[in-house]
């Protein structure tokens, strides 16, 4: 018998029975669309947050001071300042796992041009932190070493802070004052998006550190060489962890803390940041993975059931098939292919099930929704592997069936 | 005339439980092309042990079979399917079409088997009803036609890979007296035309169609007579 006519045999075996041919797949549709959604959610989710730790820089790793204790009282993160520019200088120098590591502080302020005004961040850091960031300018030019050593009133400004002060024109050349300092704008930065937490990176003012200590900040805690933190990037992705161990080495040493001693400072990488994230997709991924293997382990149960009746339902016309000059390898293929006909049926509707509801959790979760072309092919082979396998018993009972007792079946 | 079912002893034993079942002892059997046999006895007498080997559904225990020039005697169940699918039509009392594919198609199945190319398939389904007087129907499903309607279409079925032997088991026995003669008529018709026919039944009216007829008895053949009076007149 050839392909094509077994194929046809199937399918109108099927369509007699619709109800019960849904039913059936029932639990092919479940696992499948579960397999579908679960890698559709993990890898959406996946490239989620490989963007968000792409806006923050590569290899990138946050140093910033410790906690102070007075008479018993601990100051909480920050409250003990004891990083310099000299530290992010000698970091640069010493570590070889380190690429570069730019001091910053950051303060906020009214920045006014002559008809608007914005409340914005104000970072004193140099080009150094923007090249840690990994943050480009789009037009203009970013700071001279020169400019970032005495306190020239220049000033780089991100996307969000252009568009408030300048909706029409462009901000290159033109004039802000952030308390009562002009500056002028030497360049426009690239556009960064949401910080994993939400916050607007692009709502940003980056002016010399030493123009932001003695005009902006003065006053303030970051006196002389102190600053709030320092940015370093890793050499590479594999060198943060050294990068870390190098930078905690120079800075105890700098600090003359002795081994058993609290360190000033904090070290902490985005890789730690975003793990805890990455953390509650994965669990949802096991989730659906269970729930995916026991629908198809049950789906294919059965199929292997209703086969069974099936084939017991059909006796005579399997002993019909049989005298008209079917061989029993002929009828075996057929019940096969009427199981693997199900199963495939069950996996095209539990794919388009799984990508609509990867597509709804996606806008849920704002996520890329990521359509896996091979896990759509896997499934399908999955699916029609089960097929073969739970209804390979009943087609070879069938298939066993002697014509003459099969004929005289009521 | 050319022989077309040679027998040598041919013998079927079951086992019931622990005890031997003769259900058919030392059959020694011609039977010529273009004959039409009536096989009758009553249950239990061996007929429908000796259809089921003649139509090579069954193996026998011992003697040796020859169908149309092929020995039949100990071959596997693959070639005896395509013995069947080649040499061999059967109508059966329950007519056994499928229930859902309309007449065309439960004529055209044998011919799936056979690996027939669709368009020459289609085309000897539509000649095998048009032989049987139900074209106009081809395209009903069995629900929708009568029993004497259905057992055409059996019929048709049987017929549509030109088979050396028609096996009919009881084909009259689910439908009323007169559209059981329609159908004996038809088989007499089609045995003019000159397919080998063989008839399983307990009716006397029903074997009276035949030229000749046998008779079981515990699994042995008791009488093997022509019936030329019926031929006689036939002739007139």
């Amino acid at each position: 018998m050839k392909f094509s006519d077994t194929l046809f045999s199937a399918f109108s075996s099927l369509r007699s029975n619709i109800l019960r041919t849904v039913l059936t797949t029932l639990g092919i549709i479940i696992g499948v669309a579960a397999v579908i959604a679960m890698v559709g959610v993990g890898a959406g989710a996946e490239q989620r947050i490989q963007g968000v730790m792409d806006t923050l820089g590569s290899n990138v790793i946050f140093v910033n001071n410790g906690s102070s204790v007075s008479s018993g009282a601990r100051g909480g993160a920050g409250s003990l300042i004891s990083l310099t520019e000299e530290d992010a200088r000698a970091l640069q120098e010493e570590g070889d796992a380190i690429l570069v590591a730019a001091p910053s502080i950051r303060t906020s302020a009214q920045v006014i041009n002559s008809s608007r005004n914005w409340f914005s961040s104000i970072y004193g850091a140099g080009s150094g932190y923007l090249e840690a960031r990994g943050w480009d300018i789009v037009s203009g030019r970013t700071f001279t070493s020169q400019e970032e050593r005495s306190p020239t009133k220049y000033a780089i400004i991100g996307q969000t802070v252009a568009t408030q002060l300048f909706p029409e024109e462009d901000p290159i050349g033109q004039m802000i004052r952030i308390k009562r300092v002009p500056f002028m704008i030497i360049g426009l930065l690239d556009e960064k998006g949401e910080t994993p937490w939400g916050g607007d990176q692009d709502d940003v003012v980056f002016i010399p550190i030493t123009t932001a200590k003695t005009r902006i900040t003065g006053g303030d805690r970051f006196r002389g060489p102190f600053v709030q933190s320092i940015t370093v990037q890793a050499s590479s992705a594999g060198e943060i962890m050294e990068a870390e161990r190098q930078i905690t080495e120079i800075l105890q040493r700098r600090h003359g803390i002795k081994p058993g001693q609290p360190d000033d400072f904090t070290v902490r990488n985005i890789a730690q940041m975003v793990t805890a994230r990455a953390q509650s997709e994965r669990i949802m991924s096991i989730l659906l993975a269970s729930v995916a293997g026991i629908s198809l382990l049950v789906g294919g149960i059965g199929i292997m059931n209703i086969m069974l009746v099936s084939v017991t339902e059909r006796t005579r016309e399997i002993g019909l098939r049989m005298a008209v000059g079917a061989r029993p390898k002929d009828i075996l293929f057929q019940f096969v292919l009427e199981a693997v006909v199900v199963s495939l049926i069950g996996g095209l509707i539990g794919i388009t099930i799984g990508l609509a509801g990867s597509i709804a959790v996606a806008r849920v979760g704002d996520w890329p929704i990521v359509a896996s072309p091979i896990a759509a092919l896997l499934s399908i082979i999955f699916a029609a592997l089960i097929g073969i396998f739970f209804g390979y018993y009943p087609a070879y009972k069938a298939s066993r069936l002697d014509p003459i007792t099969a004929l005289r079946q009521e | 005339m050319e022989t077309i079912i040679r027998t040598k002893g041919l013998s079927r034993d079951y086992m019931v439980g622990a005890q031997v079942v003769h259900a058919l002892r030392d059959l020694d059997l011609i039977i010529n092309r273009g004959e039409f046999v009536a096989i009758m006895g009553p249950s239990g007498s061996g007929k429908s042990t000796c259809m089921h080997l003649l139509g090579c559904l069954d193996t026998p225990s011992s003697g040796s079979y020859e169908l149309d020039g092929e020995d039949i005697s100990g071959i596997g169940p693959d070639k005896l399917a395509s013995v069947r699918q080649r040499k061999v039509g059967f109508v059966f009392q329950a007519f056994n079409l499928l229930s859902g594919a309309n007449a065309q198609r439960n004529v055209e199945m044998p011919l799936m088997y056979g690996a027939v190319e669709r368009e020459s398939r289609r085309q000897r389904a539509s000649e095998a009803l048009d032989a049987v007087g139900l074209s106009d129907r081809a395209h009903h499903l069995p629900a929708q036609l009568s029993g004497g309607q259905m057992q055409r279409v059996a019929i048709a079925r049987a017929i549509v890979n030109r088979p050396s032997l028609l096996l009919a088991d009881e084909p009259t026995g689910a439908l009323d007296t007169t559209t059981g003669q329609e159908i004996m008529n038809l088989f007499r018709d089609l045995n003019k035309q000159g397919i080998t026919v063989i008839l399983v039944t307990h009716e006397e009216e029903v074997a009276n169609f035949a030229q000749r007829i046998l008779e079981f008895r515990d699994g042995c053949l008791t009488s093997d007579r022509s019936r030329q009076d019926v031929l006689g007149m036939q002739s007139l």
